[in-house]
């Protein structure tokens, strides 16, 4: 969707790491780190739950060019499986996340394999109706306890030792999550692996051309997508002891958009930013119901008609380097 | 009434959720009909097709609540005005974003849906408006073998006609020949000297405008209410993905067909009934990647 810019070019060929990538990495840690001692930490690990979610839509969106509108899929799935192999199988929890994870990676194989069959605009509306399967899946299927949910999952202790019920112990461990994820799609999107995805979203028919093959390189992507949509949603499973249907509606792949879309599309930073922007949002307007709806309608269509490149995206744009 | 069982289910049931599918399946044909005129025309999937549909019925209910019209004149008027508004919709927002990547189109609508549905739910809550059926059209028919209420074989009728008068006016008019041309090639036919985005511009219009008479029609069926388009829309994605955009016939015979197989799966296997259409999307993409009537993009 974006074009690549003189700056990206440069940032791939350079030696090392840009620099003020690693000036934004660092002041984004520092803040992670010290947002606790200020804020309300359950606040803020939804915020980092929903930054992964998040980077990994950005993924398929900004470097692949790929408009996933079925995220809630996989991150709902990781979600209910985390809850429930928390609870009922008395996983420890990091085997729960890793549970979850792998089952949404799966799933990422399933759909992407039978979504990038079309392109375009059938991939938006496949990966929806296949999202929309997942969810009438969840409402009907006995362990997602239908509208209930999956309630009162225990937090446990992390490798048998920390107490996570702790809300700051928890913290830290999501921060971790969210920083290996983070620093994993960064690790991705700057390989030679990543360059090909930029070359397909650019121009599949000349990336073909040269020998690559577009379709490999799309469901890899999708997977490491979705696999990461699901880590996103059993750590917030686990964070917020709950697992609902909430987690698989369409509403929820919208929300994912929005926020990247918010942040800056093909960015590496703007997921994030985005994230703390919707989900700030929606705190502050909690009472207001039904508004939120129409605030993220209203959202929506300033981002498309007068703000496309986002936040991150027009201060990049600023300094003319890629962020 | 003559009835008898079939695999252990009784004719009445058969029939009764054959007619319900074949219900379905009339605002599965139009609304996919809508969005693929749109798709041909504007090259964007309409994601507020949904709750144009919806708006359809909320515009007859309030032209009965506040100024008494009935359903007669709001089957015309429901539709036109929804299609006022989504020329001025396209006139506003869409047109600017042609010349952008398609998906921004997705997102431009998709964030409209949301506005017109949270907003309609602020105004009158999400438990639903009742809308009666015209006097006309109270009470049933004995077919013999079913009870046909008069309403729900007006609606099956009415959706063919509106489907087939489409399909005519799109392959056997000049206006029509215009537009194909105009799908085909847009520069050459504006050298002809036709207004081409003036005929966006109506196209836009009178594809929401059936949205619109979609849910005209679906008020006394279901209660009206602002998410009634919002589950819709997506089985009518899965409807597109299914028939394929490419023939206009395609869109209807798909339509039907579909909402009587959900029908027929809500009598043998009612938990699957949820799901049916989207088990047979993957089945289709698995066997026939275009659709059945698609052609390869």
């Amino acid at each position: 969707m974006a074009t690549v810019t003189a700056g990206e070019i440069r940032a791939a060929t350079h030696e090392g790491l840009p620099r003020q990538q690693v000036v934004a990495f660092v002041i984004m840690v520092g803040a992670l780190v010290a947002a606790p001692f200020f804020f309300y930490p359950v606040f803020l690990m939804k915020v980092l739950c929903f930054a992964l979610f998040a980077c990994a839509f950005n993924l398929l969106i900004g470097y692949v060019g790929l408009l996933s509108f079925g995220h809630a899929a996989y991150f709902g799935m990781g979600s209910y499986v985390a809850a429930h192999a928390a609870k009922v199988w008395g996983l420890p929890t990091e085997l729960a996340i890793l549970a979850g994870t792998a089952v949404a990676g799966v799933l990422g194989v399933v759909f992407g394999w039978l979504a990038i069959k079309r392109q375009g605009i059938y991939f938006a509306m496949i990966t929806l109706a296949l999202a929309q399967m997942v969810f009438f899946f969840s409402l009907q299927a006995p362990f997602t306890g239908g509208e209930d949910g999956i309630q009162s999952v225990p937090r446990g202790h992390l490798f048998g030792v920390i107490d996570l019920r702790s809300d700051l112990a928890m913290y830290f461990f999501v921060l971790a999550i969210f920083l290996m994820g983070f620093l994993f799609i960064y690790r991705v999107i700057h390989s030679p692996f990543g360059q090909v995805l930029k070359a397909i979203r650019e121009n599949e028919a000349r990336a073909t051309s040269l020998g690559y093959r577009p379709d490999h390189y799309k469901l890899t992507a999708f997977v490491l997508s979705a696999t990461l949509a699901g880590l996103a949603g059993a750590t917030k499973a686990i964070v917020f002891q709950l697992a609902s249907l909430t987690d698989v509606h369409w509403s929820m792949s919208g929300e994912v958009v929005l926020m990247t879309l918010v942040g800056g599309l093909g960015t590496v930073f703007g997921p994030v930013v985005g994230a703390l922007t919707i989900v700030t949002m929606q705190n502050y307007l909690a009472s207001f119901g039904a508004w939120v709806t129409v605030i993220q309608g209203v959202i929506f269509i300033v981002c498309v008609m007068a703000f496309r490149r986002g936040v991150i995206g027009e201060i990049a744009n600023v300094l003319k380097k890629p962020l | 009434m003559m009835t008898f069982t079939i695999f252990g289910v009784s004719s009445v049931a058969l029939f009764g959720q054959l007619l319900l599918g074949l219900i379905n399946g009339a605002f599965y044909a139009m609304l996919s009909l809508g969005l693929a005129v749109i798709f041909g025309m504007l090259n964007i999937i309409n994601f507020t097709h949904g709750a144009q549909y919806m708006m359809g019925a909320f515009v007859a209910w309030m032209l009965l609540d506040y100024l008494g019209i009935g359903y007669w004149p709001a089957l015309v008027l429901a539709p036109v005005i929804v299609g006022i508004t989504g020329v001025i919709i396209e006139r506003t927002m869409l047109h600017r974003l042609y010349k952008l990547d398609h998906l921004y189109g997705l997102l431009l609508t998709f964030g409209l849906a949301l506005t017109i549905q949270g907003l309609l739910r602020n105004q009158y809550g999400a438990s639903g408006l009742p809308y009666a059926i015209p006097d006309e059209l109270r009470g049933g028919t004995n077919l013999g073998f079913m009870f046909l209420p008069n309403y729900r074989g007006w609606v099956v009728v009415a959706s063919l006609v509106v489907c087939l008068t489409t399909w005519f006016v799109i392959e056997r008019t000049k206006l029509g020949a215009y537009l194909r041309a105009a799908t085909e090639n847009p520069t050459l036919v504006q050298a002809m000297g036709i207004n081409v985005p003036r005929m966006i511009t109506l196209t836009y219009g009178t594809g929401v405008g059936l949205a619109g008479l979609a849910g005209v029609l679906a008020a006394p069926i279901y209660s009206v209410n602002p998410n009634m388009g919002a589950d819709l829309i997506i089985v009518v994605f899965a409807v597109v993905v299914i028939g394929g955009m490419g023939s206009i016939l395609g869109s209807i015979v798909t339509g039907f067909g579909l909402g009587v197989v959900e029908g027929l799966t809500k009598v043998f296997y009612p938990e699957a009934s949820a799901t049916v259409i989207f088990v047979i999307m993957v089945i289709v993409l698995l066997t026939k990647p275009a659709g059945l009537f698609g052609r390869n993009a």
